[in-house]
């Protein structure tokens, strides 16, 4: 019993990780309809430039706010200049964040000389907490909170205001959007911009919880990318969903056949595509 | 008709140039030049392979690199744990590639367009995963090594004798896949991939075409990953990740998809970058990022388009 519930609680936190992702990737999914690749260059680097930030601040807030905000700009600079001309161009677009990715990376090898590091957390998130006779980690507490309220954020900017009505026209149809008036540029830059922030965000938590090492891009990059495909393309919903969905697998098999954990992903994901192609809460206008 | 008469020219000229940078010069050159040709001659197979799916199919799958990494394991891991030459691994090579193709294409074409390009890399990521963490079948983050290059019916391990057997290998796939595209079979892709609608209506079993396609594709690839397992001595997690994935989908992009030639041209020019450039600077990644980046922003139809680009703007400019 006591594995089950510790091993469901690292998943659930795990999974706040995972949704701060994925939530990202699947609004920019859902406006620019491009597979964005470079997602895993800007956790990379969130990760990094918390670390450096904290650690030559020796302010952990500061690290957190800096790395979102500057990979914000990153992406920005991104999408203004190297995106935005491929727009409708799948394939194009692909090739590019690509680039994009490795760009990053060569950068990030360059600044950091290739090393990892791990983010010491305050004090106080290194806490442990006891309820009920059981454990729990402060800092796997605050992932989750995190994550529930970055849910919440989202879910009432994009639902009652009427920026997310904007945003919700530009994802149902482009070209209709643009029409009533709404600029469309302005809204893919600035989901673009909210993508990598909330990726930067999961990157300086990563690099709290474990570390931050040059490869990490691509290691969590397939995991955003199944949490995206299982829970619906462009749905909040069902990013959230999709991130408890690989957070209970990936930590389960983790911790019963570690040697097939990745693998265990594929399963899920034949699964519910051969029941509903477009993901959980995915739309029909594919 | 002057045109066509120039390009059938041309492609004589180029065939020629093939020929003698494949079969000609070898003898005299550097082994390890030698052994760049025989490695992109590998890239190259899997490349045209993929331009099965994303030139004439239009089914632009990014878990290409899966397939070949399938392949390679399969060939690596009976070759060291049970001493199997290379005839006898090519055929299973061929089948676990297929196979893992046939359980993917079941659910990737339930989806299109960039739906179908996730699918397809999250799966690719998923075998990557596998032979990454599955340590004591695959050997994890060390890879194989200790590949013997028996069982050819050839004493093969000298670099230009492996160079000629693959040259040889290369010659018959490429040939094969010149020959599916060319029959009816790839005909009805090309239908497909301009209007799938009309095919159907005319009769087609559209999912059924692009299926095989999918499969036949795979197969291929699973061929270069099992000759490359050979030419290597050694395959790593390296060989499956995701750089792999996007670097043959590189290779198809930038050379000019839906060309054959194309992307063969795109495998010469990666490898050879890749390798030359490693000699001169650490910054490798920086100069494939650049390739990426300008393939994408300057060459939509790849190398092999660029002269069509060309006379297009030409045309634009003297319409205005």
């Amino acid at each position: 019993m006591d594995f089950w519930i510790n091993q469901s609680f690292n998943a659930i936190s795990y999974a706040g990780l995972l949704f701060l992702l994925g939530g990202g990737m699947t609004l920019i999914f859902g406006v620019m309809k491009i597979v964005n690749i470079a997602h895993g260059g800007f956790y990379l680097i969130g990760g990094y430039t918390g670390y450096f930030i904290a650690s030559t601040t020796g302010n952990f807030y500061l690290g957190i706010v800096g790395a979102c905000v500057g990979c914000a700009l990153v992406g920005m600079i991104f999408e203004r200049w190297l995106l935005r001309e491929l727009s409708g161009q799948m394939l194009r677009q692909m090739l590019m964040t690509m680039g994009i990715t490795l760009l990053i990376q060569d950068i990030i090898v360059i600044i950091s000389g290739g090393y990892s590091y791990t983010l010491e957390p305050p004090e106080w998130c290194m806490d442990v907490l006891e309820i009920g006779g059981y454990y729990f980690y402060v800092l796997r507490i605050l992932m989750i909170a995190a994550a529930v309220a970055v849910y919440i954020l989202l879910w009432f900017v994009m639902e009652k205001t009427k920026v997310g009505a904007m945003i919700r026209a530009t994802v149902d149809n482009k070209d209709v959007a643009q029409t009533v008036g709404i600029n469309v540029q302005l809204v893919s830059m600035g989901i673009f911009c909210l993508g990598a922030f909330l990726a930067a965000f999961a990157g300086v938590i990563g690099s709290a919880f474990t570390e931050i090492s040059p490869g990490m891009d691509f290691e969590v990059l397939p995991l955003a990318f199944v949490v995206v495909i299982l829970g619906g393309m462009g749905s909040l919903k069902g990013a959230a969903v999709g991130a408890l969905i690989v957070g209970f697998i990936d930590n389960f098999a983790r911790a019963i056949f570690p040697e097939l954990a990745y693998f265990s992903l594929f399963f899920p994901m034949v699964v519910i595509l051969s029941i509903k192609p477009t993901g959980l809460f995915g739309r029909e206008w594919l | 008709m002057k045109v066509q008469n120039k390009s059938f020219r041309l492609a004589w000229v180029g065939l020629a140039a093939a020929a003698l940078v494949i079969l000609v010069l070898p003898p005299v050159l550097p082994p390890f030049y030698v052994s760049l040709i025989t490695l992109a001659l590998i890239y190259g197979l899997v490349a045209t392979s993929l331009d099965i799916l994303i030139g004439y199919t239009m089914m632009p799958s990014l878990g290409h690199g899966a397939y070949f990494a399938l392949g390679a394991y399969t060939a690596a891991i009976m070759n060291t744990k049970l001493a199997a030459g290379f005839w006898a691994t090519l055929p299973v090579s061929i089948l676990i590639a297929g196979c893992f193709a046939a359980v993917l294409g079941l659910v990737a074409m339930r989806a299109a367009g960039v739906y179908f390009l996730m699918i397809t890399l999250a799966a690719a990521m998923c075998v990557w995963g596998l032979v990454d963490q599955w340590v004591d079948f695959t050997g994890g983050e060390n890879g194989m090594s200790g590949i013997t290059r028996i069982g050819f019916g050839l004493d093969l391990n000298g670099t230009l004798s492996f160079h000629y057997f693959t040259s040889a290998f290369y010659i018959v796939c490429v040939g094969l896949i010149y020959l599916i595209i060319k029959s009816p079979f790839g005909r009805t892709l090309v239908g497909i991939r301009d209007s799938a609608s009309r095919m159907q209506v005319l009769g087609y079993n559209v999912w059924l075409h692009k299926y095989m396609a999918f499969i036949i594709a795979a197969m291929f690839a699973g061929m270069g990953g099992c000759l490359y397992a050979y030419f290597n001595k050694f395959v790593g997690p390296d060989d499956a990740d995701l750089a792999q994935c996007m670097e043959f989908f590189l290779m198809v992009s930038m050379g000019g998809q839906g060309t054959l030639i194309g992307p063969n041209i795109g495998a010469f020019i990666i490898v050879f970058l890749k390798n030359l450039a490693s000699i001169y600077t650490d910054r490798w990644v920086m100069i494939l990022a650049a390739i990426y980046i300008l393939a994408a922003r300057f060459a939509p139809k790849g190398i092999l388009g660029l002269p069509e680009q060309l006379r297009e703007k030409k045309k634009a400019e003297a319409g205005k």
